[in-house]
């Protein structure tokens, strides 16, 4: 009986989760950066501030959702809807635990790269829509640097599927029993992390919307949900990129005393902290910069660490 | 009779006596009056030909003469347009004055000569209708190109409740918003090169990155920038129009607001002017206590500035740590002057007040405190290699740009020039200190940082020095025209009492006489020209602000960079837009 309601279980308990982070991210963001800035962040509504979440989906929900009279309508709101989408279907490959999944595909890897290209169009499509010229600058820097650093993202992944010998996640994780991928897979780890900082475009890499000199960039026009999908779609990014480097390279949800799905998401937690520190530390460097990084530095090293774990992995056959 | 000075002789000899109509000020600058068809000639030769010349266009403005009255020995005039220029290498400036009468009230322009006399002069024409011939793009700075009437003209009104009700009726509505339409050939911009179209991108006068209302058009190919053109006035609130109809006394407030994280220090130029028109010398103790209180503020200021800085490249914490020390300057600035961003505490004659008690502790522990935090913050920002690679070589300027521009301060020592007026030409007691003059050398965006940081160390070494040796001694000076006036003595004389009652009633009557005093302020050399005709009020106030010239070098800075760049050059160059609008 439970078997056959398992992966729907799975659905609810997944959602749930996922649904729960990233507001709470929102949450923790705003402490976290208080803290680290001598201030004190969100403290009035509830304990601690924690209601402010509730309150600000309040008022996203009852403000008006103006849509320009000067944007592409249809693509307009197709936009917030694909990161949403995206980024909520990766999760569908995600292991929570040894069992604890949506889907276990045998390619779950390739179907998180899909996932994540298809996300560029949201922000692409968005400030193309927006017919606004700082939105649009936005959703061109998007552009490029999602073609900069969707490339090497995929190739850093390869060392670790090379020693794995699989695309399967749960398998990747299983190879991780006795030493964590994060070691031999040093070069690799950072490669990929650097790569999702990019793809979820956050501080140093929060180009596309850059709030010093395009304001809001591809989501300037955005108001009430639409915006909300945005902004809740940021924070699902975090999170899946966050999921994504526990499971290849900190050995998933191995761990002692606890149960798997505990140690799984406190080391999430740990990444997802992670991500609000480097924005509070940062600067953003300008767009040709990032892009000649990308390009010039990280498709490099991505490439050698794919040809020495090959080299590895061959000789040691 | 006026003593000869050099440049007098020197331009005697060159143009002949005949040439020009001396005048003596109460400043000692060598005031000449030119005739309209020789100052082009006599500027550029004080520019190019004369030995140790006149580099620097330092102030372009007028005077509408039409109802002064105390004009000794002047030539008649109905506008005057004075131009003032600094020599660096005799530490000496020169005043020439071009005197027009109605209705022909035109001469011709120096913007070739000066590139900085561009919108110099087209401020003069928009706030006293004077055209320059041969001006290549003559059209209101300041005002909205809708405006009707040139505002710093007697005739003008001051106030609004002079102007008759506001009323907007459609056809007024529908006309104000199409002169709003963006037209590049309005603003002397091209729509396209050869083989392509330009993109015109509006950046504010509501933006993050401008730090204020000001608005900016780019011309961009792509994200770089191939012209920019600063749309300044939104911030204007005619402060030199508002000296024209407060007393001596209170105009102080006004002039706190014009660099606005100044504080204090924008009262010193104009009481200084003051104090020399009506030939009041201050206690010691009242240099000391202006001094440190300027120190103070030039500190506060330069940390929003950092913090900002910081902010405009995309690190979002510093300005948070640099905030919260800065309200520990305000903490001081709080306990000794009552207020906090704008005091108005100098006085004609002196401060407000005394120090209060146990102001010494508390400045000496933000001494001692502070230096740490500037060193943390240097590794946080200074030496940060993604801050780095925002800043380095953006926004270059060479030192021979800077002065032929107009630039003063900060902007213009981190091109290499040592040149600061505190050293230079030692006001309020500034050599009774030690200090030093940091520069920099390459004038790009990170250089105008590293002088900003090392002159707060400068800084804080001055107000340590002043809290060690205050002297003693009243904190106003003993003198009849001392607003308000010292009053132990009130109760006493009849006389003291009038003068007090007078004093604080109608103001002091300034003796007739003309002045200009510049200080070393937060962005750059603030100076107040101020005229009197013996009244309670000022007949011209003209404010010499250092943001006007540095934001008539944005376009030369940011030409060739990209849209991130121009924000990260906006922010370098620390200016504060009621400093560029008054």
């Amino acid at each position: 009986m439970i078997d056959a309601y398992w992966p729907i279980l799975m659905i609810v308990f997944v959602l749930a989760v996922v649904m729960t982070i990233a507001p709470g991210m929102i949450w923790l963001e705003r402490r976290m950066l208080a803290l680290w800035q001598d201030r004190y962040g969100p403290n009035r509504v509830g304990p601690f501030g924690l209601l402010q979440v509730a309150a600000d989906a309040i008022k996203m929900i009852f403000k008006e959702d103006w849509i320009p009279p000067f944007a592409d309508k249809a693509t307009f709101i197709l936009a917030p809807c694909i990161i949403n989408a995206t980024t909520l279907l990766a999760f569908a490959v995600i292991p929570f635990g040894p069992g604890w999944h949506i889907s276990d595909l045998s390619v779950g890897l390739l179907f998180f790269l899909a996932m994540s290209s298809l996300g560029v169009y949201s922000v692409t499509l968005a400030g193309w829509a927006s017919n606004n010229k700082y939105s649009l600058l936005g959703g061109l820097r998007a552009a490029g640097q999602m073609l900069a650093y969707e490339v090497f993202m995929g190739l850093s992944l390869m060392g670790v599927v090379m020693m794995a010998g699989s695309f399967r996640i749960s398998d990747i994780v299983e190879a991780q029993q006795n030493v964590w991928f994060c070691i031999p897979q040093f070069l690799g780890f950072f490669l990929f992390f650097t790569a999702g900082v990019a793809e979820t475009h956050r501080l140093p890499f929060d180009l596309p919307e850059a709030e010093a000199e395009l304001i809001a960039g591809f989501h300037a026009e955005y108001s009430s949900l639409k915006f909300g999908m945005f902004f809740i779609g940021e924070y699902i990014g975090i999170t899946l990129i966050s999921a994504l480097v526990v499971l290849l390279y900190f050995g998933g949800w191995h761990g002692p005393w606890f149960h798997p799905v505990v140690w799984f998401l406190l080391k999430v937690f740990f990444f997802l902290v992670i991500f609000i520190w480097m924005r509070a530390s940062f600067a953003r460097p300008r767009y040709d910069q990032l892009i000649a990084f990308g390009w010039k530095l990280m498709f490099p090293l991505a490439l050698l660490n794919l040809m020495v774990t090959g080299a590895v992995v061959l000789a040691m056959r | 009779m006026i003593a000869e000075t050099e440049v007098t002789a020197e331009l005697h000899a060159r143009f002949g006596e005949a040439a020009f109509h001396e005048q003596s000020t109460v400043d000692r600058i060598p005031t000449l009056w030119v005739s309209r068809d020789t100052i082009r000639e006599v500027v550029s030769y004080l520019k190019s030909e004369v030995d140790q010349p006149y580099a620097m266009l330092y102030d372009l403005t007028a005077i509408d003469e039409r109802t002064r009255t105390h004009r000794d020995h002047q030539p008649d005039s109905d506008f005057t347009v004075v131009y003032h220029l600094l020599s660096f290498d005799r530490n000496e400036d020169i005043r020439l004055k071009v005197a027009l009468h109605e209705p022909s009230l035109s001469l011709p322009s120096i913007s070739d000569i000066w590139t900085s006399a561009n919108w110099l002069e087209r401020e003069v024409w928009d706030m006293f209708g004077i055209t320059f011939d041969g001006h290549p793009h003559l059209r209101r700075i300041l005002m909205p190109t809708t405006w009707k009437g040139h505002p710093l003209r007697k005739e003008h009104p001051a106030r609004a409740t002079e102007m008759g009700p506001f009323q907007l009726p459609d056809e007024k509505q529908d006309a104000e918003q199409e002169a709003l339409h963006f037209r590049p050939e309005e603003w002397g911009m091209k729509t396209g090169g050869p083989d392509t179209d330009y993109m015109f991108l509006n950046l504010g006068p509501q933006h993050p990155g401008t730090h204020g209302v000001l608005r900016i058009m780019l011309q961009l190919d792509g994200e770089e920038i191939i012209d920019c053109v600063p749309d300044i006035g939104y911030h204007h609130r005619g402060a030199e129009k508002m000296g024209e109809r407060q007393s001596w006394h209170t105009y102080i407030p006004y002039t706190d607001r014009i660099d606005y994280l100044g504080g204090v220090m924008n009262n010193l130029p104009y009481v200084m002017a003051v104090e020399k028109m009506a030939g009041i010398e201050v206690p010691e103790r009242v240099e000391v206590i202006r001094i440190m209180m300027c120190e103070l503020f030039r500190i506060a200021s330069h940390l929003v500035w950092y913090g900002t800085f910081a902010q405009d490249v995309g690190i979002m914490s510093p300005v948070f740590y640099m905030f919260n020390d800065r309200e520990r300057i305000f903490d001081i600035v709080k306990a000794i002057c009552g207020g906090r961003m704008h005091p108005s505490w100098f006085r004609i004659g002196g401060v407000a007040a005394d120090l209060p008690k146990g102001w010494d502790k508390m400045i000496m522990d933000f001494v001692q405190y502070f230096p740490k935090r500037l060193r943390e913050w240097d590794k946080m920002v200074m030496k940060n290699r993604l801050f780095k690679a925002r800043t380095v070589g953006i926004g270059e300027v060479s030192k021979d740009e800077c002065v032929d521009w107009g630039a003063t301060g900060p902007f213009l020592r981190a091109a290499g020039f040592q040149w600061d007026f505190r050293k230079r030409r030692p006001y309020s007691g500034y050599d009774r200190f030690e200090f030093e003059i940091p520069t920099a050398e390459r004038g790009d965006s990170y250089d105008r940082a590293i002088v900003r940081v090392a002159e707060m160390f400068q800084s804080l070494r001055i107000v340590e020095q002043c809290v060690k040796n205050m002297p003693a001694g009243p904190y106003k000076s003993d003198h009849p025209l001392t607003t308000p006036p010292l009053k132990e003595k009130t109760m006493l004389h009849i006389e003291t009492l009038i003068d007090h009652f007078l004093g604080v009633s109608w103001g002091p009557v300034i003796p007739p006489g003309e002045c200009f005093v510049g200080i070393e302020a937060t962005k750059g050399n603030n100076g107040y020209y101020l005229i009197s005709d013996g009244s309670t009020i000022s007949y011209r106030t003209r404010i010499r602000t250092p943001s006007f010239r540095h934001m008539q070098m944005l376009p030369l800075l940011s030409r060739g960079h990209t849209v991130a760049d121009v924000i990260a050059i906006i922010g370098s160059i620390d200016f504060v837009l009621a400093d560029i609008d008054r």
